[in-house]
């Protein structure tokens, strides 16, 4: 029963981005998948990837509302973790020998066909905002990522005022949203 | 109280009624943009949010305008989540890994690695200069004997002559009931690779194949046919040829289409061409590896395939059987670093061979491939080598 607790009590801390509990659960799952990854013909860096992938998929599942874990954080991350290595070493050609697996793992079929969406909007937005070019780029990230006011930022970029900046970051947005949804349509 | 969304309000009336000088336009959908901005995420008063919504229900456009804002805040909610998220996790992991909480699993087999050197660095260092040493009297002997081109570092892949002229003496003895298409008296020059473009018996080889003023084409079986020069084009390294000869059975269909937009990098290549003087015809597989030619030339590509003399106008297929491109040069002392020209040139050479041609001889169409989706590469290859002759150039 305490164990369970603690769970949700992580799982809590992690939709609020804790980094105290982000820490908990590498210390405490990484070397599982490190161990995983190795075995199965990949690398500690490869381990790295594939666990932040992990560390991904949770953290945007409990971000919903209708979130309910239905296991264990470890086999959770576990499962999710062993799908998406599997599905890189197939993509590299390197899929052999049937992998050495010793932990539970369950179906997450639905949550990583998810994540792959995500994973490609992602991609869309990142490729999107990095060929805006500048000033674009950071006064974008600092209105939508950063959450900055618009009077903060006229000052960071030396505009001489907010309304200046509030014309650029328009034009600047409409730039974006353009290029985002010319590739984001074709992805769907 | 809400002078400023009546502002709003009234403007995009203005805008979506009256026609406006273009300059105002701009500032009145900066506002629109902010103002749903501003309803998205909740920070208007009720009374805002009623008003707007009423503005909303009224006018379509501002609604699929919401709808689609909407749809990117969403996104870029997501995106910025993940953002910071991801940076949480690295910092948190170095912060870790700095802390010692984990070893490297692969370090111990690092170790064993450095062992391993430590104790053959000797015998490392002898095959290593050994295989220097062959490598550079390789490479000293090619640039001795190949013809310079492009400041001696590239390599067209046409054969040469004496080779040929030999093997067509061997040939001729091992054969002797077959006659030589070749004239009597005549020398060959030059050979390579071709293909079919067109059902008709048009072939595309590379210009630097055809040395000579005749030209005979060969089959996978042995068999030779003679063919005319229609047209060559230095420029473009690409010449037309066209099978004139009874022998020659039109086929049905071209099995493969020209493909007009560039590949993807590292996208997987196969050829097959005649680099043996036995006049085999040889498969090679690699991949693309540079979208540009050499010295970034944009009418060329890249392809790491170890591509011997002969290979010279041999066609490049992607994995669905698509002809991409024609080999047309390598790299002398990179091995395995080929050039091929890009398969839309085909079109620009077709081109300009109809504009030279004052008769109107030309009658070309390049045939509609029938891409045929074989089962593998095997029966890909079997179905494609009918189309891919050996060119031999003589004076």
């Amino acid at each position: 029963m305490k164990a369970e607790l603690n769970e949700q009590a992580l799982l809590k801390g992690l939709a609020n981005n804790d980094s105290k509990v982000v820490e908990t659960l590498y210390k405490s799952h990484f070397n599982m998948i490190q161990h995983f990854v190795i075995n199965n013909n990949g690398s500690f860096d490869d381990a790295r990837d594939v666990f932040q992938e992990g560390m991904i998929a949770l953290y945007e599942k409990v971000q919903s509302e209708s979130f309910v874990l239905t296991c264990q954080i470890k086999t959770y991350l576990f499962s999710i973790c062993k799908h998406v290595w599997l599905k890189r070493l197939h993509q590299m050609g390197k899929y052999s020998s049937p992998l050495s697996v010793q932990e539970d793992s369950i179906s997450v079929e639905e949550d990583l066909m998810d994540l792959e969406k995500k994973d490609a909007a992602f991609a869309i937005m990142d490729r999107a905002l990095n060929s805006l070019g500048e000033p674009c780029k950071s006064l974008l990230e600092g209105y939508y990522i950063n959450k900055k006011g618009m009077q903060e930022l006229a000052a960071d970029f030396g505009y001489t005022n907010a309304d200046n900046a509030k014309n650029q970051k328009y034009k600047c947005l409409l730039r974006l949203k353009k290029l985002f949804f010319a590739q984001y349509n074709i992805g769907d | 109280m809400f002078t400023a969304l009546e502002k709003i309000v009234f403007c995009t009336v203005q805008y979506w009624g009256l026609r406006k000088p273009k300059k105002d336009f701009i500032m009145e959908d900066r506002k629109l943009v902010e103002t749903i901005e501003k309803y998205l995420t909740g920070a208007m008063s009720a009374q805002e949010v009623e008003l707007f919504e009423t503005l909303r229900k009224n006018t379509p456009e501002i609604d699929q305008m919401v709808v689609e804002h909407s749809m990117f805040l969403q996104h870029m909610d997501i995106y910025a989540d993940r953002r910071n998220f991801t940076y949480l996790t690295e910092k948190t992991f170095e912060r870790l890994l700095a802390a010692g909480e984990w070893a490297d699993e692969n370090t111990s087999t690092k170790t064993r690695v450095i062992q391993l050197w430590n104790k053959y660095k000797k015998v490392a260092a002898i095959a290593a200069s050994v295989g220097g040493f062959i490598a550079l009297t390789t490479s000293a002997l090619m640039m001795y004997f190949s013809p310079s081109l492009n400041g001696n570092q590239l390599l067209q892949l046409s054969k040469a002559i004496e080779v040929i002229k030999k093997n067509q003496q061997v040939q001729g003895h091992l054969l002797n009931e077959v006659k030589s298409k070749v004239p009597e008296n005549a020398k060959l020059i030059s050979g390579g690779s071709g293909f079919l473009v067109n059902t008709k018996g048009y072939i595309i080889t590379n210009a630097h194949v055809l040395k000579g003023n005749g030209a005979i084409v060969i089959n996978h079986v042995g068999q030779e046919l003679q063919a005319t020069i229609i047209y060559a084009d230095k420029a473009l390294d690409l010449a037309l040829l066209k099978i004139e000869d009874k022998d020659f059975i039109e086929p049905s269909s071209i099995p493969f289409s020209i493909r007009k937009k560039m590949s993807d990098l590292g996208e997987e290549i196969f050829t097959l061409g005649y680099p043996r003087n036995d006049n085999d015809i040889v498969y090679g597989k690699g991949y693309l590896s540079a979208q540009t030619g050499y010295e970034g030339d944009s009418s060329s590509f890249q392809i790491q395939i170890s591509a011997n003399p002969g290979y010279s106008g041999a066609p490049i297929f992607n994995d669905k059987g698509e002809l991409i491109g024609i080999i047309s040069t390598r790299q002398k002392l990179a091995e395995g670093v080929a050039f091929a020209i890009k398969s839309n040139k085909i079109i620009d050479l077709i081109e300009n061979a109809k504009e030279n041609d004052d008769k109107g001889e030309i009658k070309l169409k390049i045939s509609k491939g029938e891409q045929h989706h074989a089962a593998n590469r095997k029966d890909q290859i079997s179905n494609l080598k009918n189309y891919i002759y050996s060119v031999r150039s003589y004076n």
